[in-house]
């Protein structure tokens, strides 16, 4: 029966997603806990947000810090790769503070940050950029470092002077990785935005789900760390999907 | 194909004069030491002639792509001398193209752009490179896949837009390094035809690694027996064989399969077992 | 890099960087960022402290505890996922949608219904780090070559002996990228986690320190955090090369 239904990816999903919901309500009928709301609860109160626009306004507040840290982060941390996938000096200096910043919970400098950015958009952006940074430098680097021999052997046999192997053979061929870094990036800079609302200062969607939590109207609550989980998503999916769209794998270098 | 020029067994120092009666290329005395201390070439000596084709051939791992790449300036020598017309090699230049074996086309860009690539490289206004590109993309049996990407063809194929890429260039010299070791054997022999048929319009001389016996006998005018590494030169032949009569009639003359004899008995003490 | 003909190994990039923290901290010119030799004494300061042994034994145990589950949870079910299709695309979408959405949401639900304690934050790390184990590990049974398979099939293998002799070792390298991917984000799972709670383990010691304006104290937990994790993974990384280096003719 599932076999069958392999084959029909949406039917498949549709009866994954009423499976897993319909778990989340047996859940909180039992109740596991108080705290625990149903899901129905849930989706009555996220509809509700929606309506009276409590989801518009917080996350117009968590957008910004996002976009301008993720912005930043992809043309530095992209430019940073390329210099360091280029130049072997720029490599030995940078790559390793970057593999060790991915490796590492970085997220506990966030502390720090109000005694440098105070309170305001300036520390989320800080949260994003330190979050993000990471994954986009060392992609872009990747990308640029691991271009297939026989293309740059092509290009020496074929005479390419420095600038256009870089330009014509280097980057196309790196264009797919550093893309993915992006998009791994914007999942991480969502992680930043969101960990920046709940320890720095309460906005945004961080913001609601404090508040709901203080008030413990867990029903809200649930309706908001849902919503910033689908919002994630949804935005990273897409970008996924134009990733497939601008760089198919099969024009990718092996 | 022409013996235009008959080979000299022994080579002599350059005079540094460009001879256009002399060899297209002569080897001297390549020695090549891998970082790691493998010792790929040992004394490697011969002379490729002017306008003719000459195959590399030897067991696997002789050292055979390297000295192409040597001549290709793509891989420094550890010592020794390679000379085009009599100027020694220290870089590719444009006065060689080379076929690789694993294709090494661009997966992002068409046909058309990755056989004009050589081309766009130079500097080529884009109409009068793709013109090029395009009466090449014809010649090597492709006219209708200008604008297909890589993946959309097979592997016979793709090595087509390789050959493309490098006539376009018109580089006197055509380098080959074991062009047809990943297309299947059917193809293979399609394609060596049209190799044939297509330098005898185009006056190259070209130099072509291969591993298989059979292949350098069918298209070469001289081959090039190399030994096991640390190679040397085991013997140069020019089988000569005739090929008036049609591929079918060649692969079945007695002088065909002579040679190839020759050559297997040749190679059979270098093989590892 | 070279330096008069010796290769200089990268790592060694770091002292440069740790030379001009030491510098920028002489000068004074951060409030935040103490000279590097100050943050250095610091660590017999913090170390021996009775705060910092119970930090690191609570957030040790929380780690262990979540990445077990995480393994025990992220294996099975990433093997399913790569056995069977129907599994696979039935898992695929919530493994995917959790692998790369910010999790760090989630942890004021598991404070409401966990509470404070050790159980959140173990939740914390299995939730952070069990989504890229099965990833990994789906992704690693789905490359074993179906040659493979089916020789061990013609041969006779049993389930067991196909599960242990083939698949586990065929898929080797994507499972370990998984365990190494899997700490990783382990270790930021339970340092968020803690960070959030706000009342205990090392996530309690860094807010003490950056709201008493204790910085040299902060950086050298930092530096040990830091350490370990890198270590961590490294240690993982080390078989990942020694198994890709006949993983390179699968």
């Amino acid at each position: 029966m599932a076999a069958a239904a392999a084959g029909r990816p949406w039917v498949l999903r549709a009866a994954s997603i009423a499976f897993v919901l319909g778990l989340w309500e047996w859940g909180g009928t039992v109740p596991v806990s108080i705290a625990f709301p149903k899901c129905s609860e849930t989706l009555v109160a996220f509809g509700g947000m929606i309506a009276d626009g409590t989801f518009a306004g917080a996350y117009a507040e968590t957008a910004g810090p996002l976009i301008v840290g993720v912005a930043l982060t992809g043309v530095g941390g992209v430019l940073a790769g390329l210099v360091m996938g280029l130049s072997p000096r720029t490599e030995w200096l940078g790559l390793p503070v970057f593999i060790v910043l991915q490796a590492s919970p970085s997220a506990a400098i966030v502390p720090l940050i109000t005694y440098i950015y105070g309170i305001g958009f300036a520390a989320k952006v800080f949260a994003v950029v330190l979050l993000s940074a990471p994954v986009i430098v060392l992609n872009s680097y990747r990308g640029i470092a691991n271009t297939p021999r026989s293309l740059l052997e092509m290009s020496d046999a074929f005479l390419a002077s420095r600038w256009k192997r870089i330009w014509k053979i280097v980057i196309p061929a790196g264009s797919g990785l550093i893309f993915a870094g992006l998009r791994l990036g914007l999942a991480q800079g969502f992680t930043g935005a969101v960990l920046a609302e709940l320890l720095i200062t309460p906005t945004g969607v961080g913001d609601l789900i404090t508040f709901y939590r203080s008030v413990a109207d867990y029903p809200r609550m649930f309706a908001s760390i849902l919503s910033i989980i689908v919002v994630a998503s949804v935005s990273v999916t897409l970008l996924q999907r134009l990733e497939l769209r601008l760089f198919r794998p099969e024009m990718r270098p092996a | 194909m022409t013996n235009r020029t008959s080979p000299t067994s022994e080579p002599t120092m350059s005079d540094g004069v460009r001879d256009p009666g002399g060899p297209a290329v002569r080897v001297v005395d390549l020695a090549k030491v891998f970082a790691g201390g493998v010792r790929a070439l040992d004394g490697v000596t011969f002379d490729i002639p002017r306008g003719e084709l000459t195959s590399i051939i030897g067991p696997s791992g002789c050292g055979k792509t390297t000295t192409l790449k040597i001549i290709a300036g793509l891989v420094d020598a550890t010592s020794g001398l390679v000379e085009v017309d009599g100027t020694p090699v220290t870089e590719p230049g444009p006065d060689r193209a080379f076929v690789f074996q694993d294709f090494a086309l661009m997966p992002w860009a068409t046909v058309l752009r990755n056989a004009a690539f050589g081309l766009e490289l130079r500097g080529v206004p884009r109409k009068e490179r793709e013109e090029t590109a395009r009466e090449y993309v014809v010649k090597v049996g492709l006219a209708g896949f200008e604008d297909a990407y890589p993946h959309q063809l097979s592997g016979g194929m793709r090595q087509r837009v390789g050959l493309a890429r490098a006539l376009a260039v018109d580089a006197e010299i055509l380098l080959m390094d074991e062009p047809f070791a990943s297309v299947d054997e059917q193809i293979r022999r399609k394609f060596q035809e049209d190799l044939l048929r297509l330098l005898s319009e185009e006056n190259k001389t070209v130099i072509f690694v291969t591993h298989s016996i059979e292949e350098a006998v069918y298209v070469s005018d001289q081959i090039v027996i190399m030994t096991r590494a640390p190679s040397q030169v085991s013997k140069v032949v020019r089988p000569g064989v005739d090929r008036s009569g049609g591929s079918d009639h060649i692969r079945r003359s007695p002088a065909y399969l002579d040679w190839v004899e020759r050559i297997w008995a040749e190679l059979q003490g270098y093989l590892e077992t | 890099m070279e330096l008069r003909g010796y290769r200089v190994p990268m790592a060694f990039s770091l002292l440069v960087w740790f030379a001009l923290w030491e510098v920028i901290g002489r000068l004074e010119l951060v409030s935040l960022i103490p000279p590097f030799t100050d943050v250095l004494l610091a660590f017999r300061e913090v170390v021996p402290t009775a705060d910092f042994v119970e930090a690191a034994t609570i957030t040790l145990q929380a780690f262990v505890i979540g990445m077990a589950l995480s393994f025990v949870l992220g294996f099975g079910v990433g093997f399913a996922m790569g056995r069977n299709r129907a599994v696979g695309s039935l898992m695929g979408m919530w493994v995917n949608i959790f692998e790369s959405s910010p999790l760090t949401a989630i942890v004021p639900a598991l404070m409401a219904l966990l509470g404070f304690g050790l159980p959140t934050m173990i939740a914390t790390v299995f939730l952070f780090s069990v989504w890229v184990i099965a990833l990994d590990t789906q992704v690693g049974v789905e490359r074993v070559s179906s040659s493979l398979v089916e020789m061990a099939r013609s041969f006779g293998a049993s389930k067991r002996a196909l599960y242990f002799q083939i698949l586990l070792r065929a898929a080797l390298p994507e499972l370990l990228a998984g365990i190494r991917l899997g700490l990783i984000r382990g270790m930021k799972g339970v340092v968020i986690g803690q960070l959030l709670i706000a009342v205990v383990g090392v996530g309690y010691l860094f807010e003490l320190y950056s709201r008493s304006f204790l910085m040299p104290q902060f950086w050298a937990l930092l530096i040990v955090l830091f350490t370990f994790a890198f270590l961590a993974s490294e240690a993982v990384a080390y078989f990942e090369r020694k198994v890709s280096f006949y993983a390179s003719s699968r």
